[in-house]
């Protein structure tokens, strides 16, 4: 009886877990397929019509713009907070005196909600209350920083609040990857004379390779279902200049009474999803193996 | 056996109902949870307790509704829909179809709604004949409102054609005034497009494009002129205006700011709480154009079991119809009552404009349903053109690009 409990603990402890994924997770994405192959409006109906809800996704601008700007703020967003956060991470390795200091401040944005970050971005970034207004009131009057209201540079606008509420997560990620690299080897390295920055480039980063991957399943899941931010932000305006796939879906299913068009558009925010992580996640794991 | 079992429990269910039947009982969902709304909420709520009723509130907050409307799907779904629920227009119809509404002709033809109600508001109330929503109130859309100063000190008159509103914001622009206060959001800008639609199309045209959703008119050389009109007006709103919600935007004309307003009549709420009179320090006009656009809030009442539930469901919509409901609601809100037959001595000039614009525009064809308020369509096809309109607005799209888009965002939505 011992042993066969010993046996069957895990997947007895597993079990309640495994069922309430399957069901809640796997079984709701079926769901939604089935919908999205449906003519719903208000309410969820079950006859399959075909692809009609994905042809008039593709055909909707609106859509169009949605997955534009997806692409647009995932990879700027992703590129550059790895980048700054990598550089922050690298600067306060420095041995400096104020660490603690300096790194709680920059972990800080992230105790924020979203949805903060939003509304006083909003307000830095308004042309008459916010940078611009300050600058003007300085006598330059010529100051322009207007990328809020302009539908062409609204979504950069998005980017950078993001960027200042997420950069010193990734910071804190990578500290702790430059921590634990073996000290070792970098001493042997500068007993060498190799150069600092060749010792970060050859022999640093690359042993934080999982560190990256961590930071980037993070923020790429923080990009694609990014919407408190550009609801409080811009409320997908200037028009839906800033309209993101989560918004658009939230659009449809729940202002519009459209559920079969909400559950096209999840389907293929979905698809998207699978096309980035999947083979990263793929290429990653296995090379992990290899070693 | 089992079966048996079971219809001989909800048997027992249903006797145990019958006999605990305790008075009208009903419960309403609404979303009228802010301050004046509360109010307004609260008088119907003790008229209904007066009567022996036991009101059960569920204000659902948050989305214009949205949230609202989620909630109801989940109660829907489950089987048990609330006795009364805020929706308007055809809303009310997509919920029909659904086939979860009640028939209330019984108290409608009792307390004779057809003929205090203007015809096509009433249409609006009627699911294939039957009766299954009571009007609470009617809000006019095309409004424009103005500071009574600004215009004076600029030697200007309230406008009576565009063409007159473009040479006054021409004006007013020179003097360094925001002519249109206006918040960028996409629903604000439908409602200013809906407004030059029906100033520039007619009753006809605003009616063929949409309500019917004629291609033809869609794509008409009317339709390209109005949205030249929108292009204007982009001209005369400041450039920080994206976002801002409408209330900010009243208060630019409030404070002498901008000068003009295209709004609903909510915004008179905003001037009288601000202590402003009306005719003195703010002045109200229908926007250029005959007609009258129309969003009526209405509840619609659901299917429900039991003797004590559809008592209750009678009784509210008797008084959401009734006299005293429709003036005091609709004094705290802004609005006018929705039946033609309410002294209007209480009211304000701006209500008695209402009314009387009303009673002719019903008589001449020309009362129409506000698509931007969701009067006019269905969700899917009011958001598509709401999509174009604020494309446009937000852009330096063409006019024959934007009547090409529209028509096109039309059938797509279908």
């Amino acid at each position: 009886m011992t042993k066969w409990l010993e046996d069957h603990l895990p997947k007895l402890m597993l079990a309640p877990s495994f069922v309430a994924v399957l069901v809640f997770v796997y079984g709701f994405i079926a769901w939604t397929a089935w919908v999205s192959l449906t003519r719903s409006r208000l309410l969820p109906k079950y006859e399959i019509e075909g692809l009609i809800q994905y042809e008039r996704l593709f055909a909707s601008p609106r859509w169009d713009t949605a997955l534009n700007n997806l692409y647009i703020f995932g990879a700027l967003f992703i590129v550059i907070a790895m980048a700054l956060g990598l550089l922050m991470a690298i600067l306060l390795d420095q041995n400096i005196r104020t660490e603690g200091a300096i790194r709680t401040i920059y972990l800080y944005p992230m105790a924020l909600s979203m949805i903060v970050t939003g509304t006083a971005w909003k307000w830095i970034l308004n042309p008459g209350l916010g940078l611009e207004a300050m600058v003007k009131g300085w006598g330059f009057e010529r100051f322009s920083f207007n990328w809020i209201v302009d539908p062409d540079m609204a979504i950069y606008t998005v980017v950078i609040a993001a960027l200042w509420q997420s950069s010193g997560f990734v910071m804190a990620l990578f500290l702790a990857g430059l921590r634990s690299v073996d000290g070792e080897i970098i001493k042997a390295a500068q007993v060498d004379g190799i150069p600092t920055w060749r010792i970060y480039t050859a022999i640093i980063i690359p042993s934080m390779a999982p560190i990256f991957l961590s930071a980037f399943i993070v923020l790429a899941h923080l990009a694609i279902k990014s919407f408190d931010l550009v609801i409080a932000l811009t409320g997908g305006g200037p028009g839906f200049a800033t309209d993101l796939p989560a918004t658009y879906m939230y659009a449809m299913a729940f202002s519009r009474g459209d559920i079969g068009q909400a559950a096209s558009s999840a389907m293929v925010m979905m698809a998207v999803v699978f096309a980035i992580v999947v083979p990263y996640l793929y290429s990653e794991l296995r090379s992990q193996k290899d070693d | 056996m089992k079966s048996h079992v079971f219809g001989a429990v909800s048997g027992l269910a249903l006797v145990a109902s019958s006999a605990a039947y305790a008075g009208p009982e009903a419960e309403v969902l609404h979303w009228w949870t802010s301050g004046g709304e509360a109010k307004s909420v609260a008088v119907l709520q003790e008229e209904f307790a007066a009567n022996g009723g036991s009101w059960t509130d569920m204000p659902v907050a948050g989305g214009g509704g949205d949230a609202a409307m989620t909630a109801l799907r989940a109660r829907v779904l489950s089987g048990n829909a609330p006795t009364a629920v805020q929706l308007k227009g055809p809303a009310i119809q997509e919920w029909y179809e659904e086939g979860v509404l009640a028939d209330i002709s019984a108290v409608a033809e009792a307390e004779g709604w057809a003929d205090v109600l203007p015809a096509s508001i009433a249409g609006h109330m009627m699911c294939e004949g039957t009766w299954c929503a009571a009007p609470v109130n009617v809000h006019r859309v095309d409004w424009i409102w103005a500071n009574a100063d600004v215009l004076e000190a600029n030697g200007i008159a309230m406008p009576s054609s565009w063409d007159e509103f473009n040479a006054a914001a021409q004006k007013l622009q020179a003097a360094g005034i925001i002519p249109l206060a206006h918040g960028g959001q996409a629903w604000q800008d439908a409602t200013v497009f809906e407004a030059v639609a029906l100033g520039i199309l007619g009753a006809d045209g605003f009616h063929k494009a949409f309500v019917e959703l004629d291609e033809a008119t869609l794509k008409s050389d009317g339709m390209k002129s109005v949205f030249d009109q929108m292009r204007t007006l982009r001209g005369f709103v400041d450039p920080n205006f994206p976002g801002r919600d409408w209330n900010l935007a009243t208060a630019m004309v409030m404070n002498g700011e901008a000068a003009f307003q295209i709004m609903g009549d909510w915004a008179k709420g905003e001037f009288l709480a601000a202590g402003k009179a009306p005719g003195e320090d703010f002045l109200c006009a229908s926007t250029p154009g005959d007609g009258f656009l129309y969003n009526v809030d209405s509840f619609a009442m659901f299917a429900v079991d039991g003797s004590d539930k559809m008592a209750g469901q009678q009784l509210l919509a008797k008084l959401i119809v009734g006299k005293n409901f429709q003036k005091v609601f609709n004094l705290n809100k802004g609005s006018i009552p929705a039946r033609v037959d309410v002294a209007l001595d209480e009211f304000d000039s701006c209500a008695h404009l209402s009314a009387s614009d009303m009673a002719a525009s019903n008589e001449g064809g020309s009362l129409l349903p506000s698509y931007a308020h969701g009067m006019a369509l269905r969700g899917a096809q009011a958001g598509a053109i709401t999509d174009v309109v604020t494309a446009h607005f937000n852009s330096d799209m063409s006019s024959e690009d934007a009547v090409q888009q529209l028509a096109t965002a039309v059938a797509n939505s279908m």
